[in-house]
């Protein structure tokens, strides 16, 4: 008898289970409008994650958490910045919660692996952060508005720079061994030889690797510049290591935008000064409106704005004025994502952003240099490059008859 | 009669959870029906892992590599040539298989921490080839755009309830095949190299070939769940052959409890059902992953399964496991 009694203990446990597991679920013709954000918010990328949170919520508790008379509810999730992980998440997101609208993530290699389930499920969908090329070229996708950028969009203005304004003729690239390293190094060794300079040699170091003595040695002492692609505590033990082996003196150092971020900036030093940077944001941009987002930013998160917080604030800012635009009508799927296609804002802290019909946006890329202003180190834009598309002065169809930037593309000149 | 009648239970059990498995389709919506069709396929590998681990001995930390294999191969065959559904399940599997026959001799001759140091060092290699062959692999940025499989106009995959039911059909008889080959003779003789792989030298048994031939069948096993998996998400990446993956089915063995073959079915159950359950409420939903595994290991040392629910003896081989422990087999 007993044993009779458990199994019916255990099956009554088992469908008890079900029918809250399911219960759960079928609360779903609720009224304000949801969006899903998902991100890494563990793992060496919690920091970046954390920004691009704090960016969207500042948005909304400014905006007051309304939209066309409809609250709005934030529903985020941890993406652990694994792909697989995030596609997890995301189907949560849009199955379980029903979400109206997707923003966040950032690695590329989530940006491609969430594209297929976006369009197949038709969720509008912004990428503020996740800036892979192919997503706006190669293999664009219907539903994925893209508001932050695509990866080589600043390293193309910045090539030419480097070489006709900074005067620099032979330069050492070194940066993370994948896609969004490929592709920041790829664009500016584009430009960069094609005005005449010469990529002489190529490091690739692990993602997230700390130590940098073992590639520092191996730097070209033929060269007169280094472009680095780093971010979060790589990109600070690089330039720390980089002045103690006595290189800062020898090689004007460049590097993409992330390697310089307000992120990583507050913790560096004076080594990092000088450090030239393309990227289409940078929190000391000498605007009124980026003021008006930096100054209180500061107040509500605690520490200074980074790319990763103003992408997610003008990000958020994009979905909600496309809502106001269609009256808050977020389940007319096909007219949001149109909103969301056409809109045209001029005033976000980073300047005016459209989209392309590419699907992505054309926007300022700022060329950078660390100085220390006030006490405190800055990006201050020393050059900027108004309304740059990510095919930059190229024709799109030529330029995507190109392969996308990779580890061994463009190919080192002989 | 006292096993026989643990038989019938086991089997009455069995069946009871099978028509429940089925049934919850019915129930349940499209996202807790995923994260269950997640459960199944992760069910599967750490299943094979306890093939190794609680039944032969043999702790690997490389296990996910024949997953990886079979998902890659299933993405590449399915995406770049495409192949057909039966194509890529065949490929997959001999390819996972023949993997694992040649990383099994090297590893074979091996126990303890060697190991599970050169299985972890193997696992590298496997996802070194899915981040760098990137001509192959698209590296980093992983392959997406794996189509469900198709089985003809009646049996669409691409409904999320059907697929269920496919892979817990898959399930069913990859539960029911590990069974039998852990109760056949050759299974016994693999817990026989658990407790003192010198006394089953002696008895005249090569020890080394069968251990190799654990390795393989697990491996195979393994490839089976890579296959589902890379079916389910319809993406892969190197992140599905890093040392963590290998790790994390690893901790679902131990939490389940190694040695029974519903526990390490149990953990991957109960670890991805807190991954996705918790971490909706909380950032810190890895504390609490971490506090139940100190827990688990401070208290159930042989997992979950050794709780004795009453009446249910599916703890048969505690104190075997115990002998173990205490014998080192290192």
């Amino acid at each position: 008898m007993k044993k009779r009694l458990s199994y019916l203990f255990a099956a009554l446990l088992v469908a008890m289970g079900f029918t809250v597991a399911s219960g759960a679920t079928s609360a779903q013709a609720a009224e304000p409008i949801k969006i899903g954000f998902f991100a890494p918010l563990t793992g060496f990328a919690a920091q970046t994650g954390k920004d691009m949170l704090a960016g969207l919520e500042f948005y909304l508790k400014q905006q007051g958490g309304k939209v066309a008379g409809r609250d709005i509810v934030l529903i985020s999730e941890d993406t652990e910045a694994k792909p697989a992980v995030a596609l997890t998440k995301v189907r949560k997101l849009v199955e379980k919660d029903g979400v109206h609208i997707l923003i966040g993530g950032l690695m590329a290699s989530t940006g491609y692996a969430l594209q297929p389930y976006v369009d197949g499920k038709k969720i509008p969908t912004l990428y503020p952060v996740m800036a892979p090329d192919d997503i706006t070229q190669r293999k664009r996708a219907k539903w994925i508005v893209r508001t932050g950028w695509s990866s080589s969009q600043p390293s193309h203005p910045f090539g030419e720079y480097a070489y006709k304004t900074l005067g620099l003729r032979k330069i050492v690239t070194l940066g993370f061994d994948y896609a969004f390293g490929w592709e920041v190094v790829g664009g500016f060794q584009k430009t960069f030889e094609e005005a005449g300079g010469k990529i002489v040699q190529k490091i690739w170091v692990p993602v997230g690797n700390r130590d940098y003595a073992p590639f520092l040695p191996q730097i070209s002492k033929d060269a007169d510049g280094v472009f680095a692609l780093l971010f979060g505590a790589g990109a600070l033990q690089f330039v720390k290591q980089f002045k103690e082996f006595g290189l800062k003196d020898r090689y004007t150092l460049l590097g993409g935008g992330t390697t310089t971020d307000e992120h990583v900036l507050p913790s560096m030093g004076d080594e990092a000064l000088g450090i030239y940077t393309s990227l289409h944001y940078s929190a000391a941009i000498d605007t009124a409106v980026n003021k008006k987002f930096t100054v209180p930013y500061r107040e509500f998160a605690g520490k200074s704005a980074s790319y990763y917080s103003e992408a997610l604030y003008t990000g958020g800012r994009w979905a909600i004025e496309a809502m106001t635009a269609i009256g808050g009508k977020v389940e007319d799927r096909d007219g949001f994502l149109k909103a969301l296609q056409q809109q045209t804002l001029t005033d976000v802290p980073r300047g005016p952003l459209k989209i392309s019909s590419y699907g992505n946006p054309i926007q300022n890329v700022y060329i950078r240099k660390v100085e220390r202003v006030n006490g405190e180190l800055q990006n201050t834009v020393v050059k900027t490059y108004p309304n740059v598309s990510q095919f930059w002065k190229y024709d799109p169809k030529e330029f995507l008859k190109q392969p996308v930037y990779a580890r061994d593309y463009p190919p080192m000149m002989k | 009669m006292a096993r026989a009648a643990n038989f019938k239970n086991k089997a009455l059990l069995f069946i009871g959870v099978s028509v429940l498995l089925v049934l919850a389709a019915q129930v349940l919506s499209t996202y807790w029906l995923s994260i269950l069709t997640l459960v199944l396929i992760f069910g599967i590998l750490a299943m094979s892992l306890d093939i190794l681990m609680g039944y032969t001995g043999l702790p690997s930390f490389g296990h996910s590599a024949f997953f990886g294999v079979a998902a890659y191969t299933v993405a590449i065959l399915s995406t770049r040539y495409g192949v057909g559904f039966w194509g890529c399940v065949g490929g997959a599997f001999l390819l996972s298989t023949a993997v694992a026959a040649i990383f099994g001799l090297l590893v074979a001759h091996t126990k303890g921490v060697y190991f599970l140091m050169i299985t972890l060092a193997l696992s590298m290699v496997v996802w070194g080839l899915a981040f760098r062959w990137v001509g192959m692999t698209s590296g980093d940025n992983g392959i997406s755009g794996i189509p469900r499989p198709d089985l003809g106009e009646a049996v669409s995959m691409g409904d999320d309830v059907n697929f269920y039911y496919f892979v817990l059909a898959v399930y069913i008889a990859v539960f029911l095949l590990i069974y039998l080959f852990l109760r056949s003779p050759f299974g016994q003789s693999l817990k026989g190299i658990r407790e003192s792989e010198s006394r089953m030298k002696n008895l005249g048994y090569n020890t080394w070939l069968h251990k190799y031939l654990s390795y393989v069948v697990a491996g195979m096993f393994s490839g089976i769940s890579g296959i589902l998996w890379a079916y389910y998400n319809g993406f892969v990446s190197p992140s599905d052959v890093e040392i963590t993956a290998s790790f994390e089915a690893f901790l679902m063995v131990i939490l389940g409890g190694p040695g029974t073959l519903v526990g390490p079915a149990l953990g991957a159950g109960i670890i991805i059902f807190l991954q996705n359950f918790l971490s909706a409420f909380t950032e810190r939903w890895l504390i609490v992953i971490g506090t139940i595994y100190i827990l688990t290991i401070l208290y159930l040392p042989h997992g979950i399964m050794a709780l004795n629910i009453r009446g249910l003896k599916f703890n048969k081989t505690k104190t075997l496991s115990n002998d173990q422990t205490s014998g080192g087999t290192s």
